[in-house]
């Protein structure tokens, strides 16, 4: 490298450490923790002996970063697309501060190495199922499902879903119908979730050329599209309140919010775009920040049954 | 002992350095307290440190 290319670089902006974290997309790797640490710990309470503290935190930081290096490998992938949206054109790689390939191959070491890290504190399920993550979100749902159907975010979800299944069987070695039930309430919650964010972020993926429901079919069936997703999420996150990991706390929890999710489509089924643009997407947004609040109460109370295990009051 | 002026690249690249000197240093303390943990919690030793018969050995991950 020679000092012109140092030149270059001051001037686009030297990467700093906070660049690379970045590239892990933070923000994502928070409910990546969340759920795959409530997946480990549903699944110690009921184990007998539980898990060991230490592998349990070693665990979930295995999965936050195979996470984070999904997200790279993504950023890496999707640069040209990040460019063009104003919301993500502040990243590390369209504001030049970090450099494609340099985010591959950051991206390609931390797959590598939280799935053997994972595999050698527990075992080779959940190693299997983080690699099958990392490989899902980088290659099914960036390469190909993104910028090929409108249904790419249902499809695509899954690799958000993943990390409760594998705080799971960070913990059995197993796959369980309630570790696929969590993966199953991640899953269905994304559509609505990013439907209603696409709903006032139309034009960013519109000018990107990403076939979002809103462009390719219309905000009309968009809203119909979020209202029909609430109805089997409904019935998948009370079904979730039956099982091992279910008990009085979440199923009152999950009958609540998913009430209040249902009339919060129907809301939005009932807007037309005039009425929408008047109050610049108050209830559209509204519904977008309660349907995060929706996944972590599931979540929470599913944590709260796990902790109250050890008194004889959690569960059933 | 004469030391020179830092040079300006390694001005502008100290935070870099400094986060990934302690990624590594982290990488390494969890490593070390892995193999603690792997090794007092062995599956197949009883508390006095004789193997567990056959037969009393646990499936499963941890």
């Amino acid at each position: 490298m020679t000092d012109a290319s140092f030149e270059t670089q001051t001037e686009t902006g030297e990467a700093q450490f906070g660049d690379y974290v970045a590239l892990l997309k933070p923000r994502v790797m928070s409910l990546v923790v969340f759920t795959a640490a409530v997946g480990l710990l549903a699944a110690a309470a009921t184990v007998p002996g539980g898990v060991h503290p230490f592998i349990a935190f070693f665990a979930v930081l295995c999965i936050a970063i195979g996470g984070g290096a999904s997200g790279a490998l993504n950023m890496w992938y999707d640069a040209d697309i990040d460019r063009v949206m104003k919301r993500t054109s502040g990243r590390p790689i369209p504001s030049g501060r970090v450099q494609p390939e340099e985010a591959l191959a950051i991206g390609l070491t931390l797959s590598g190495f939280s799935v053997v890290m994972l595999g050698l504190a527990t075992n080779w399920v959940a190693a299997a199922l983080l690699a099958f993550t990392i490989f899902f979100y980088a290659v099914i749902y960036t390469m190909w499902l993104k910028r090929w159907t409108p249904q790419n975010i249902v499809i695509g979800g899954a690799a958000g879903a993943f990390p409760p299944m594998i705080g799971w069987a960070a913990v059995t070695g197993d796959i369980t119908l309630a570790s696929v039930l969590m993966f199953g309430l991640t899953f269905l919650w994304t559509p609505p979730h990013f439907w209603a964010l696409a709903l006032f972020m139309n034009s960013d993926y519109e000018k990107a050329g990403v076939p979002m429901l809103t462009v390719t079919h219309g905000r009309r069936t968009t809203r119909r599209h979020i209202f029909a997703y609430t109805f089997p999420l409904a019935a998948l996150a009370i079904g979730l309140g039956f099982t091992t990991v279910g008990g009085p706390i979440y199923l009152t929890a999950a009958v609540v919010m998913n009430l209040l999710f249902v009339k919060g489509a129907w809301d939005i089924l009932r807007r037309d775009e005039a009425t929408a643009e008047a109050d610049k997407y108050k209830v559209e947004k509204r519904y977008f920040a309660f349907s995060l609040l929706y996944l972590f109460v599931h979540f929470g109370a599913i944590l709260a049954e796990a902790a109250l295990r050890p008194w004889g009051m959690g569960g059933w | 002992m004469a030391f020179r002026e830092p040079h300006d690249l390694h001005k502008r690249r100290w935070s870099r350095n400094l986060g990934l000197g302690i990624v590594l240093a982290v990488f390494v303390a969890l490593v070390f307290g892995l193999t603690i943990v792997k090794v007092t919690n062995d599956p197949l030793r009883l508390d006095n440190g004789q193997l567990k018969p056959a037969s009393a050995l646990d499936q499963g991950g941890n």
